[in-house]
């Protein structure tokens, strides 16, 4: 990044020697021009990404209450929140669901980015594609699949466990849940960060596998001390896209949630509790604040998460 | 010049191929353990679809057929069901689809274009509100964007769920990367110099050199409209504004509420999600040598 950041800049360089009028003129020109490209997503930008944030900030500063109407309350939405077991013990969900999923799905993707970069014949090609496939699928569908392969009543894991005459553990009782949904989150994910990987370990140069042959590296050696160092980049930009997306947890618990018996909660997630309380219980002022709330610990973690691994460089350094 | 990338394909072939025998028999069973455990769902899906209700709950093997294959007539079904929704909400899966997903796109290429060929003051600062925003999560916008358009009448609209859906930073950020690098700079001033306007330049010179980046970013805006649950689920309450997907969640919702009279649809919901994933994983399938090249752009920078 800071690479194209500094050739840019270079390229930009030799119009901010000493200019004549003329090239003012054309320097003037140049940043209306650069400007109007912009534009339409300054717009965008601006319509639905601040506008709703200052808004929800500004309802969240709000309370409503029956017999004393819309007043304003300062913070005290925000004391409410981070004091609500309901809000955080979703807080704690999702976080405790990162820090097992993650490694679970970083592990995945990268040993099948690994092995199909070292193999490279119709059956990988074809393996490459298939693992990549459930991207395709929309979460709900997905969650719903897997919502019945676990279903007792006709699900195949039920099946296979009549044969010896067991019980098949349900994977969305209240013990198994978090299990259930690790491998659901795994399978829609883990082809995308394949993808990204192997797409970056086909972009080194062929010329550092020579070099590393050269001195005696054998292919284990090859793939963790040459491979995965220089793929750092795209590792850091898979983590940060599934810290984001976790932390935001909502379609897969939201659509196992009519067929799990009561085991996932109106509260699971954040991002279903600030769903229920808008429109289940129409506090609005309320929900405001959940969302406003979880998208600064979504923030604060990403930005901790890229400042602890800063000196591997990121698209953000 | 040829000459010379044929023997450098050939010795990157070869060098690929050396560590053979032993690791190999394993990276393949590898490689089909995880061919079994991505398509084991997706083939679930289309044996179950092939069963009628009875079929279904009957207890014979989950992943095979059985004696009755009534995809006919569990199609027949699910177009009839509710006065023939399930069309409806494929219509309007692609509507949001094509229209946010393409609109993301021309915003994401103009501005992309614009942070990467032009000077401007603001720009760097600009640049860093963009990347600053890609770690803003979208669903927590969800909620705060429904209650501004109601507060505008917007909701239950179609332009609630296709406005959200042309904001995309990363897509942007995809962008600048990618014509940073594939657009030369003496390029467009050879068009400048014959006199092109800057539009036309843009058309006509640098539009064709960014292919593989704008199907990767219009294929990946697209995957994110069609997929997107949360925000039409807040937006929309006319059923028959409904994509596909909360279409489905709404029919499983009605077919675990009423036990009885509910199994009868789940045979249609089965085969209402196979329906529902063939036109992406079409899209896919056909256009992977332009979005398998585009992926790589945001990592290897």
């Amino acid at each position: 990044m800071t690479e194209v950041l500094s050739a840019s800049r270079a390229v930009a360089r030799p119009g901010a020697r000493r200019r004549t009028p003329g090239q003012r003129k054309e320097v003037r020109r140049q940043a209306l021009i650069g400007w109007l490209f912009i534009t339409p997503f300054a717009l965008v930008f601006l319509l639905f990404l601040v506008a709703p944030l200052a808004y929800a900030f500004y309802l969240s500063l709000f309370t409503k209450g029956l017999a004393t109407g819309t007043e304003f309350a300062w913070f005290s939405n925000y004391l409410q929140a981070f004091t609500d077991p309901a809000f955080l013990g979703g807080v704690g969900f999702v976080l405790r669901f990162v820090l097992v999923l993650i490694p679970i799905q970083m592990l995945v993707s990268l040993a099948a980015a690994l092995v199909l970069d070292a193999i490279t014949n119709r059956f990988a090609r074809f393996a490459r594609l298939m693992i990549f496939l459930p991207y395709a699928v929309p979460a709900v569908i997905g969650a719903l699949m897997w919502g019945f392969l676990y279903s007792p009543s006709f699900g195949p894991l039920q099946q296979l466990f009549d044969v010896f005459g067991a019980q098949a553990p349900f994977l969305l009782s209240p013990d198994n849940v978090f299990s259930g949904l690790v491998n659901v989150v795994t399978w829609q994910w883990a082809g995308y960060y394949m993808i990204i990987i192997y797409a970056a370990l086909q972009g080194i140069d062929s010329s550092v596998y020579e070099a590393a042959r050269i001195d005696g590296a054998n292919a284990w050696q090859l793939a963790f001390r040459v491979k995965v160092p220089l793929v750092a980049n795209s590792l850091v930009l898979i983590l940060v896209f599934a810290l984001i997306g976790t932390l935001q947890f909502f379609t897969e618990p939201a659509i196992l949630r009519p067929i799990a018996n009561g085991s996932i909660s109106a509260s699971f997630t954040p991002n279903i509790y600030a769903y229920t309380v808008a429109f289940s219980y129409a506090q609005f002022n309320y929900a405001s604040a959940i969302s406003f709330a979880l998208g600064f610990i979504v923030f604060i973690c990403v930005f901790v998460f890229l400042f602890a691994t800063r000196k591997r460089g990121s698209i953000f350094a | 010049m040829t000459a010379i990338s044929t023997t450098t394909a050939r010795v990157r072939a070869g060098g690929k191929r050396r560590p053979r025998r032993p690791r190999n028999v394993v990276a393949h069973l590898f490689l089909g353990a995880l061919i079994v455990y991505f398509l084991i769902p997706l083939w679930w899906l289309i044996v179950a679809s092939s069963k009628d209700t009875t079929g279904l709950f009957s207890g014979s093997g989950a992943l095979w057929f059985d004696g009755g294959i009534h995809y006919l007539s569990n199609l027949e079904q699910m177009f009839t069901y509710q006065g023939g929704i399930y069309l409806r909400w494929i219509g309007n899966s692609l509507l949001y689809a094509i229209a946010g997903g393409v609109g993301a796109t021309v915003v994401a290429v103009l501005a992309g274009y614009g942070f990467a060929k032009f000077v401007f003051p603001g720009r760097d600062f600009m640049f860093s509100v963009l990347l600053g925003s890609v770690m803003v999560p979208l669903t927590a916008l969800v909620i705060p964007t429904f209650i501004l358009f109601s507060d505008l009448k917007l909701t239950d609209t179609i332009w609630s769920v296709i406005l959200p859906s042309l904001l995309s930073p990363f897509g942007v950020y995809l962008m600048r990367v990618y014509i940073a690098d594939a657009v030369p700079n003496e390029l467009l001033d050879a068009a400048r110099v014959d006199g092109a306007g800057e539009f036309r330049t843009f058309v006509s010179v640098a539009l064709p050199l960014l292919r593989p980046i704008v199907v990767t970013v219009l294929l990946l805006s697209v995957v994110a409209s069609w997929n997107n649950y949360f925000l039409p689920l807040a937006m929309l309450s006319d059923s028959n504004l409904f994509p596909v997907t909360v279409g489905i969640g709404v029919w499983e919702g009605l077919a675990t509420a009423n036990n009885g009279g509910g199994h009868a649809i789940w045979s249609i919901i089965i085969l209402g999600s196979l329906v529902s994933i063939v036109p992406l994983i079409i899209a896919f399938l056909s256009l992977q040598k332009y979005w398998q090249g585009g992926l790589s752009v945001g990592s290897l920078k």
